[in-house]
């Protein structure tokens, strides 16, 4: 065998090197010897990886497993972690536990501190339905506009926040907008444009539409459309509306009914979050003005 | 197809297209509706389409010549580069156009087939499966003859991989389209997509162990080493991953056998190796057969070799887990996926730098001849990627990197830089040889492709290191107060000069692929005599 490869051999000149004798169609293979360095990285990569095993939990042992010197866990890692960050923010945070906003609004320094805070909590949390800027979007409300559906005093928000509308809690907010599919469709048509035309304030007051609405939509909207915010119904003589208007989402909006849902936070965010997020959005109509989340937040 | 087929061959072909098409009957009838019955019409139309070109030339065109076994068989590689071509111009084009609405969302047209969501898998899956896939059997069958010095071991079977994987790639691109997804990385495609690759898979695998039975060298090539590793390996991941109870076996719908954690963990141990056995397996196969023959070097250490094939073998088997990192996976197990992608490290610096000493004694080849250069990047960015994969899956800096497009990065320094430019260096050698011509039709356009690719590899892979360090800085950044310094959408709306850089780097590098595939077919339209005069006579076949 041996005999054989020694007939094939040659020695390539670039190198200096044998070749293996083996040849594949021109391709041939340099017998040159095994590069000492890549042993060398080899041994020490092992190296490496057995002291990560002594240290760290690494090998299985039937139903258990080496649980490595330094006795590292991830899931209390993480935790620790958490609690470190949590002692962090207990300094200015727990001043909220208790929802005194009228304390918590004169204190200038605890806001200037608080607030960007409450700007990111809103960014992760809130924007995804009502907007990066607080602008709301269809089916959406406005946070920034001062028009408040539930109200928009701290406590109030506070209060939405934690029970949701329409939502999983049992105290929840409850509003819904009936549908009026059995109105004739004319009727229809007839009380959607003259509830399009109420945010003009040159509604005519005399019309069939207006009739109609005293006698179908009074009831929750208010007369003449001017809101009930105790069952959460919008008014519809401002400039602010969550799905629309116009006549033709209005029409939507009767042969369908509404039934917009927020959730309950009470479960993600912790009550101290809860109420620095409401006195954030309370404060959003006189601090956004247009400006975004992240620059409002720095006016305190 | 036809002409290298005996006429008894020929008939059979036309029995297994038949087959096929009633196949396709039976899956659409049986589903009657949903992306099943689309696919059983798919499969009928491709059947019976095979059916009408065969049997047109049963009779007609002369047989295969009696010294067919004294030539190799290459139509089934000439076949494979073209689709490689076509699903290249496809997948990087879909490629292009996603990373252009994640910087431009508004622009996803309404239609739920179009969205961001179904059109990502098209683009891994017509990339990885469809050019990759296609660059790698077509290759390997290449490589196959060369080194063994002996003619496929049937004419048949070649074209039933071949026909047969695309099959699986066109109904797993149109399934994702369609809304029919498994939810699992790299492997969406549904049930009977998953079982038809398997069959395919068998006769790949058959075909190879056969032909290299037959070989007439003494020794067996490393790059065959690879090749079967990719083959083997990749059959293995497949079934294990894609274990699946169909809700019903009239439709398209199936849940995993696995579930949880272990679910996870047996989805990354599969996407993590197909990563190794199919991005990175069989492509240092065919960096091994066209980096000698193209430089016209040796191989520099046949030892290292060895090393570098057993040591990527065993140890990318275990490092699954470090996509698992932090997560609900037991601690142990992602301690033995870290500690293993640290050792694998060396074999595959060891592969890279064999190819690169092998290079030694060429440096003016690679100066002067792009295709040659595209080999030499191609080692290059194996190298630079297998050092930044081990180092990602350290823990700590896994804490940094996981989730963010650093990640993305990572993975297309690999793809782009590594797996795209050996095919491009094994398309632009074999491409003259194949259709009997000296150089590609149009040389200049090679080097043109060659500075496309690295411009937009350099700029995709630099904006995504950016993005994800700028991601996951600002993800952990805490105020001295404890709250966190960015909101979520904060490092959203900081990604949008990367993005739009990854755009125009992809959009660079689809545009050279572009000119590659022009060039191949000027090349291939000017064909000469198909025998390359280079290729070493065949030994004389055993009589059967």
């Amino acid at each position: 065998m041996a005999q054989t490869h020694e007939d094939h051999r040659e020695v390539d000149p670039v190198t200096g090197h044998d070749t293996t004798g083996h040849d594949w169609g021109g391709i041939k293979e340099l017998n040159t010897p095994f590069p000492k360095i890549a042993l060398v990285f080899l041994l020490l990569a092992f190296a490496y990886s057995v002291v990560a095993w002594i240290l760290l939990p690494a090998w299985p042992t039937g139903r258990s497993h080496t649980r490595g010197l330094l006795g590292l866990d991830q899931g209390q890692e993480a935790l620790a972690g958490y609690r470190e960050l949590e002692a962090g923010r207990k300094a200015w945070m727990s001043r909220f536990d208790k929802p005194d906003f009228a304390a918590l609004s004169a204190d200038h320094a605890l806001l200037a501190e608080a607030m960007p805070a409450a700007a990111r909590l809103f960014q992760d949390n809130c924007a995804a339905c009502h907007g990066s800027n607080a602008q709301g979007g269809p089916g959406f409300p406005a946070l920034n506009s001062g028009h408040w559906l539930w109200g928009g005093d701290p406590a109030t928000v506070a209060e939405t926040i934690t029970v949701g509308i329409n939502s999983a809690d049992p105290n929840t907010r409850v509003s819904q907008m009936p549908s009026f599919d059995w109105m004739a469709i004319a009727d229809r048509q007839t009380v959607a444009e003259y509830v399009a035309s109420l945010p003009s304030g040159k509604a005519d007051q005399s019309s069939a539409g207006a009739k109609l609405f005293a006698d179908n939509c009074a009831s929750c909207h208010g007369e003449g459309g001017k809101g009930g915010l105790q069952t959460g119904a919008p008014t519809l003589t401002d400039q602010s509306f969550i799905y629309g208007q116009d006549v033709e989402t209005e029409l939507t909006t009767l042969a369908k009914g509404r039934q917009g849902q927020m959730p309950t936070w009470a479960a993600r965010l912790s009550p101290e979050e809860i109420n620095l997020l409401a006195l954030y959005v309370s404060r959003l109509p006189e601090t956004a003005a247009g400006a975004d989340g992240r620059s409002a937040a720095a006016v305190p | 197809m036809r002409v290298s087929l005996t006429t008894n061959e020929r008939q059979v072909a036309i029995g297994l297209s038949f087959a096929l098409a009633l196949m396709g009957l039976i899956m659409a009838a049986a589903a009657r509706h949903g992306p099943m019955s689309v696919h059983g019409i798919m499969a009928m139309a491709l059947g019976l389409g095979l059916v009408f070109r065969l049997g047109g030339v049963l009779y007609e065109d002369p047989p295969a010549s009696p010294d067919r076994d004294g030539h190799y068989d290459d139509g089934p590689t000439r076949a494979g580069i073209t689709m490689a071509l076509i699903w290249g111009l496809i997948g990087m084009g879909v490629g292009v156009w996603v990373a252009a609405l994640l910087y431009w969302p508004e622009a996803t047209p309404p239609w739920a087939a179009t969205s961001f969501g179904r059109l990502r898998p098209v683009h891994t899956t017509g990339v990885i499966f469809g050019f990759g896939g296609n660059a790698l059997i077509a290759t390997s069958f290449y490589v196959l003859q060369r080194t063994s010095r002996t003619r496929l071991a049937d004419a048949l079977s070649p074209w039933v991989v071949l026909i047969g994987f695309n099959l699986f790639c066109a109904w797993a691109v149109t399934g994702y389209l369609m809304g029919e997804t498994q939810s699992k990385e790299y492997a969406e495609a549904e049930w009977y997509a998953d079982l038809w690759l398997v069959l395919v898979w068998i006769v790949y695998f058959v075909l190879y162990i056969r032909t290299l039975a037959r070989r007439a060298e003494p020794h067996i090539y490393v790059a065959n080493w690879y090749y079967m590793a990719f083959i083997l390996v990749v059959a293995m991941l497949h079934i294990v991953n894609n274990l699946a109870l169909p809700v019903s076996l009239l439709g398209a719908k199936s849940f995993t056998i696995w579930s949880g954690v272990q679910d996870a963990m047996i989805q990354w141990w599969y996407g993590h190796n197909a990563v190794a056995f199919f991005l990175t397996s069989g492509f240092l196969g065919m960096l091994y057969y066209f980096l000698p023959v193209r430089s016209g070097r040796p191989i520099w250490s046949y030892r290292l070799s060895i090393l570098s094939f057993w040591g990527i073998t065993f140890f990318y088997i275990w490092v699954g887990s470090h996509h698992l990192h932090y997560t609900a996976l037991p601690y142990w197990v992602q301690t033995l996926g870290m500690t293993f992608s640290v050792m694998l490290l060396v074999p595959s610096w060891a592969s890279a730098g064999n190819a690169l000493a092998t290079l030694n004694g060429a440096w003016h080849k690679v100066r002067d001849d792009a295709t040659l250069r595209f080999m030499f990047v191609a080692a290059v960015f194996y190298g630079l990627s297998t050092f930044e994969g081990s180092f990602l899956a350290i823990r700590p800096v896994n804490s940094l990197s996981h989730y963010t497009d650093w990640t993305i990065g990572h993975v297309h320094s690999g793809t782009l830089g590594w797996v795209a430019m050996i095919i491009f260096g094994a398309i632009y050698s074999l491409v003259p040889l194949l259709y009997g011509r000296e150089t590609m039709a149009w040389p200049r356009a090679v080097e043109w492709h060659f500075w496309l690719a690295v411009s937009g590899t350099l700029i995709y892979v630099v904006s995504m290191w950016n993005a994800g360090i700028t991601q996951g800085l600002m993800w952990r950044t805490y105020n001295p107060d404890g709250a966190l310094a960015y909101s979520f959408l904060d490092s959203v709306r900081a990604m949008a000069p990367f993005y739009l850089l990854r755009t125009i780097g992809g959009a660079l590098f689809l545009t050279g692929v572009v000119i590659c595939t022009l060039n191949c077919r000027a090349t291939m339209r000017s064909a000469g005599q198909r025998q390359d005069a280079r290729d070493r006579p065949l030994a004389p076949q055993p009589a059967e």
